[in-house]
This record gives C-alpha cells, structure tokens and sequence, in this order.
C-alpha cells in the first residue's frame, strides 16, 4: 500500500516537471516569436526610408541635414546587432524619422502629391507595428521571466535552460511624443 | 488582461459554445422525439387498422437535421454571417482608405501576436464594425463604408483593436456560431408552428372516426406533453434571443479593455464609441441575426425598432456612455502611471 501512495506521488510530480517544463518552452518559443515579429517590421521600415528619402529630396532640398540623419540613423540601425544595441539604434532612427515627419509639416505641397502621403501611411502603420511588436515582445518576455524565477517553477527553470530575456526599453520621454507626429494622417480621407 | 484571465475566457466560450451546440441539438431532439411521443400516446388507443405512429421519424429527423445545420455552423458560419450583410473582402486595396484599414488591421494582429484576419468592407452608410470566425486562424474583420469616413485613424485602430480583442478572446466563435442558430431556432418555431396546425387537422379527424372510450385513459398525458412541447416552440426562440444578447453584452466591456491593451490608447476607442452613438441611423444591412455581433447595436435604438418582441427590452450592448466611462478611467490611470497628469481629461458626464 505504502508503494502504490508512493508511485502516485511521484507520478503526480513527474507530471507536474512536464507539464512545468512544457510551459517554459511554450513562453520561450512565444519570446523569440515576439522578437523575431520586431525583426520584420524593422527591416521593413529599413526599406521603406530610403524611397520616402528619395521621393521627398527634391522638394525638401535645403533640409539637407535631417535627411542626412534619417539616412544615417537607419544605416546605423541596419547593423546594430543583439537588443540592447538594436533597441539604441532604433530608438535613434525613430527620433530622426520624428523631427522629418515634423518637417514635413512644413510643406503641404509635400502631402499633395499621393506619393508622399502613401509613403507617410506606411511609414506611420510601419513605426506603428513596431511599437506594437515591441509592446508584444515586452509581455511576453515579461511573462517568461517572471514564471522562470516564480515558485516552484524556478526549480524547472535549469532543466528547461531559461535564462531572463531581456526586454526592449524606451530611453527617454522625448521617444514617447513621436507617434503624435502622425496627426496629418488623422484627417479621414476625402 | 493576464494571461490566467485570457485564458479563462478562451476557456469559457469554448465551454459555452460546446454548450451551444449540445443544446441546439437536444432542442431539436426535444421538439422532433417530443411530437413523436405526442403523436404516439395519441394514436396508441386507435382501432389496430388506423395509424400507429410508432417510427420516431420526426424526431429522428429534426436531430439529423440540428447535427447537420450545427456542422454548418460551424464551417460556414462565419461566410454567411458575411454573406448576410453583403460584405466584400479587401484583396488589393483600392484607395488611401483602404489601405489604412489594411494597415490598422495588421498593426493590431502584430499588437495581439495573432495571424492577420481578412478584412471586409460592408456597403453601408451607418458606422459600425463586427468580426467573426471559429477560431483566430479563421477570423474575420468587417466594416462599413460608414465607419471609413467618420473615424479618424486612432478612433479607427480602436475600433479593430476592439474587434480583434473579441476574436482573441474566441467572442467570435460563440457569436458566430449564435448568430447560425438564433435564425434557425426561429426559422423552426415557424416551421413547427405550421406543422402543428396541420397536427391538429389530423388530430381533429381522427377523433371524428369514432374512438371507444379505452382511447381517452391515454389522452390527459398525451395533452401534458403536447402542451410542454407546444410551450418550447414559444419560449426557444426567445429564449435564444436573449442568450445572444446576454452572452454579447458582457463581452462588449471585456473587449474595450483588451483592445485599450492592445492601443494603449483607451480614449480613442471612447471617442469613436462616441461617433458612433450620435450616428443614429440603424445599419440596414446587419440584420437581427448578426446584431449582437457588432460594435454598437446594429438595430439603432433598443425597443424602438424591433415592436412586439419581448426581446427589445434587454438590448445587446451596454450603454455606450457606461462603455465611455469605464474606457475614461483607463485612460486615466494609464495617465498616472505614466506620470503625465498634463493629458487627463475631466470624465465626462452625460449630457
């Protein structure tokens, strides 16, 4: 009798590892799913600057610079490697697209050509998503930490090799106004 | 929303839609095998050369029918509630609108970590938006020509966050599959209502042909049966009624809230609720069968559309103005925690 009380719990336990374990993998997999959903609408906005850099050149001539430190911000951003270093450039190249934008402002003769205004969506749904991703991304990494250092799952955490994914941080307040700069497109279309 | 508590309600409507469709059957089971079992005590005490009703074919029959229009449901479901309000998909988009319709959609599968839904245009002046789909692989999002003109982007993105909330919350599955068979059930009350007065032809006939008096020990029971089996088809159809609208209702502030996760921008979904309350104009083309499916009642005003249903008296959404609020005190403490107490606006109150 002692025996069978004995298997039972153990087969309690040995299902409790699995089923501990399953879900830290199951957390591990939606982290780098999350983070692999920031790597494409990077590089989608990486595509998109430089056809909304060469569309707008010509009518934009004298504000050189700041078509410069779009250019070079996301030049920059295409080899940033690892989060911390990708979350810095990005944020750069964010804060660039935020003052263009803001220029843009400056000439509606820019808005009128369909082009410009395309271009302007996307790059605003594109910033969108990538705020979104990286909204995404935080939860769930949020979520996998959290479970690996909680009890009793910590005890699982080795076996299943979890270590603290490392989250996507905002640098400074000035980042968080940058989506504002959209507000020409809040117009409902004609 | 933690994940325990999506959890939680993804279990939930998968509970009640199993639910759903269990019921469904046994309803028409009940209302097939029932008549069969009227009809038998009733032809029991005939003379041996008269009809026996013996087979249960009706009922037989009805549950096959409730198996297979359940089947239906659940695969078509969604395309005929599409159907229904004459929505068209965007395949290419055509115009600006459009395209950022497309690209609010995918801002919103990328923010809830779910597969891009196809997206539907209803042609319909009225504002309105109502997703659909089994499950978040089959989703649907649709809205009108209404809702493209009024909104702006961010009150747009509300809204299809809102939608999007109710497909990850699998909202879409139990409405989808209620909207099948609130139609049916009343399509089957009508249908067994005229079945019945051809009953009572036969019955009244029957009883013409002379019974002895050994027929009538089996007709008290017969009547109680007939009776109970006449008040279902009464009260099914009503009671599916509510069921939608009960079911819908408390869904629609757990989706504000998830889609204001989604945003992280409660009070542009509250200003678009707003757009839409003061469009008064029903939207023509939803129908009562999809109603409950939508963003703000489909109907217009509760009781004052719909006359003589006992139904109008409950609506299917809460009101917009309590939907405001709660969305108001989102925003708020979204506001305080992130220490910008320069945005907050005063709550409004009803005007």
């Amino acid at each position: 009798m002692p025996g069978i009380i004995f298997l039972v719990v153990l087969a309690v336990l040995a299902l409790w590892v699995v089923g501990a374990y399953n879900r830290l993998i199951g957390l591990k997999n939606q982290v780098v799913n999350g983070w692999k959903q920031i790597d494409v609408q990077l590089k989608r906005r990486h595509d998109l600057i430089p056809n909304l850099v060469n569309t707008v050149k010509g009518a934009m001539d004298f504000e050189k610079s700041t078509l410069e430190a779009v250019i070079a911000a996301r030049n920059k951003a295409v080899s940033a490697t690892g989060v911390k270093a990708t979350a810095q450039a990005e944020g750069e190249l964010t804060q660039a697209l935020g003052r263009f934008f803001a220029l843009t402002e400056a000439y509606p003769q820019l808005k009128a050509t369909g082009n410009v205004a395309q271009l302007q969506e996307e790059l605003t749904s594109t910033e969108n998503k990538i705020g979104f991703a990286r909204q995404f991304y935080n939860d769930v990494a949020t979520d996998y930490n959290t479970k690996q250092m909680q009890f009793p799952t910590n005890l699982v955490a080795g076996l299943a090799k979890a270590s603290p994914a490392e989250l996507w941080e905002i640098e400074d307040a000035g980042e968080r106004a940058v989506p504002n700069v959209d507000l020409s497109m809040n117009k409902p279309p004609a | 929303m933690s994940d325990s508590n999506l959890f939680a309600q993804q279990e939930s409507n998968r509970r009640r839609s199993a639910w759903l469709l269990a019921g469904f059957i046994l309803l028409f089971a009940w209302v097939g095998f029932g008549g069969d079992w009227a009809f038998y005590l009733q032809t029991q005490g005939a003379p041996p050369e008269a009809y026996h009703h013996i087979i249960p074919w009706v009922g037989l029959l009805t549950s096959s029918f409730a198996a297979g229009l359940c089947w239906y449901s659940w695969r078509y479901g969604a395309g005929r509630v599409l159907w229904a309000t004459g929505a068209w998909e965007i395949i290419e988009p055509a115009d600006p609108a459009q395209q950022q319709l497309v690209n609010v959609v995918e801002e919103m599968a990328v923010a809830s970590g779910l597969p891009r839904p196809r997206i539907w245009i209803v042609p319909d002046p009225d504002p309105n938006a109502f997703a659909t789909g089994i499950d978040p692989q089959h989703a649907s999002i649709a809205v009108t020509e209404g809702l493209l003109r009024t909104l702006n982007r961010d009150e747009l993105q509300g809204v299809v966050a809102h939608e999007m909330a109710h497909v990850r919350n699998l909202d879409t599955r139990l409405m989808t599959l209620l909207a099948a068979m609130v139609g049916a059930i009343a399509l089957m009350s009508d249908g067994m209502g005229r079945m019945l007065r051809g009953g009572a032809y036969v019955r009244g006939s029957s009883s013409g042909g002379g019974r002895g008096g050994g027929d009538r020990k089996g007709n008290p029971l017969a009547l109680i049966v007939l009776v109970a089996w006449l008040l279902s088809l009464v009260v099914a159809p009503i009671l599916s009624q509510l069921l939608a609208m009960a079911v819908s209702r408390k869904r629609e502030f757990l989706a504000d809230a998830t889609g204001a996760q989604f945003t992280r921008n409660p009070m542009a979904l509250a200003s678009a609720l707003e757009k839409l309350d003061g469009a008064t104009a029903p939207t023509t083309t939803i129908t009562h069968g999809a109603a409950h499916l939508c963003i703000v009642d489909a109907l217009g005003r509760p009781a004052s559309e719909r006359p003589g249903v006992v139904g109008d008296v409950f609506g299917s959404h809460p009101p917009i103005r309590e939907r405001v609020i709660r969305l108001e005190g989102m925003a708020y403490q979204q506001a305080k925690l992130e220490g910008h107490p320069g945005v907050l606006t005063p709550p409004s109150l009803p005007a």
